[in-house]
């Protein structure tokens, strides 16, 4: 399955559900936010949400920043 | 007598608010803040890097059990991409809180607070504690209390000028004119600045480059820790009022 997560465009991905897919990018699921589509996936739908392939996410977490951040929304 | 910040029920035990940007590094970022007393950490939503996931947390140094984080949407110039990061922001799981920037303007930074109004009224309803960065504008402030804010967040000068305080009437216009607190947000530059944000009867003050670009920004949060406690303290004592001319402090009774 393709997916494109955070820009880029990843091939490959054998994971079926957003939870599998954060277990293969070894990624914490407790710190992170999770838009698949646009729309964010509430944390304790993780397990039965499946992906499909072309799904676009976006995976944040928190990064220093205080009242002086200028990044032009990404 | 206690003298601690209460904001919708959540207590703080600090009135200087820190952010965890500029640093050396997380490990300096760990130690500024806790040299500063802080108890509210402002952090940045941004993309996990996902080709390195060695790279470390910031929340492994900054522990969400000891400190309050507050999730910022620093970068977003649009009210869409505000609400946007808002609403991933407390997906993360922190708080319900947010400080919420709509940013007018690259070189300035100015906030561009019709957007800001707008966003704080989304966001109030959506049962977010709002904290929105704003303009020393006490018919602002009026206008975001209005629409729900938990506590407005006036500039004293651009964000990471180190100007200090460049309107104190209108921050004692804003204080006097809204019931909710005021966070000085942006733009101070050394403890003194903080200590008079606090003498005018501010409620917290919140800073990040102040410390963080100082030549040692440990000892420069240590000072802005105490410059918020002299501030405060200052404020309610009551200082005296200004007069043109002397007025003697020892008696004349007594004098050859």
């Amino acid at each position: 399955m393709r997916l494109n997560i955070n820009g880029e465009t990843k091939d490959n991905i054998s994971a079926s559900t957003l939870k599998e897919l954060l277990e293969e990018l070894g990624i914490i699921p407790g710190r992170v936010a999770v838009e698949v589509n646009a729309a964010i996936v509430k944390r304790a739908e993780y397990d039965i949400f499946r992906l499909k392939d072309g799904d676009v996410l976006e995976i944040v977490n928190f990064v220093g920043g205080g009242s002086k951040t200028v990044m032009r929304n990404e | 007598m206690e003298d601690k910040l209460v904001i919708q029920g959540i207590e703080f035990k600090s009135r200087l608010w820190v952010g965890t940007g500029k640093y050396k590094d997380f490990e300096e970022t760990a130690r500024a803040i806790e040299a500063s007393g802080a108890d509210v950490v402002t952090v940045a939503v941004r993309r996990v890097n996902i080709t390195d996931r060695k790279s470390e947390n910031l929340l492994d140094f900054v522990d969400p059990k000891k400190y309050k984080i507050l999730p910022n949407t620093a970068g977003c110039y649009t009210v869409e991409d505000a609400l946007r990061y808002s609403r991933l922001a407390r997906e993360a799981g922190v708080s319900d809180m947010i400080k919420l920037e709509v940013i007018g303007d690259e070189k300035t930074l100015f906030p561009d607070v019709i957007g800001l109004l707008e966003a704080t009224g989304i966001l109030a309803k959506e049962g977010f504690i709002v904290f929105p960065y704003t303009n020393d504008d006490p018919i602002m402030a009026k206008r975001l209390a209005d629409a729900g804010a938990a506590a407005v967040m006036p500039l004293a000068a651009p964000i990471g000028s180190g100007l200090g305080i460049r309107n104190p009437y209108n921050l004692k216009i804003i204080l006097e004119t809204i019931n909710l607190p005021v966070i000085v947000d942006a733009g101070v530059g050394t403890a003194s600045d903080v200590a008079i944000a606090m003498e005018l009867g501010c409620d917290a003050v919140l800073l990040n480059t102040a410390i963080a670009g100082a030549k040692d920004p440990i000892a420069m949060a240590e000072a802005m820790k105490y410059g918020v406690l002299a501030g405060r303290l200052a404020f309610r004592a009551g200082r005296i009022p200004r007069k043109l001319y002397a007025t003697a402090s020892s008696p004349i009774e007594g004098m050859l």
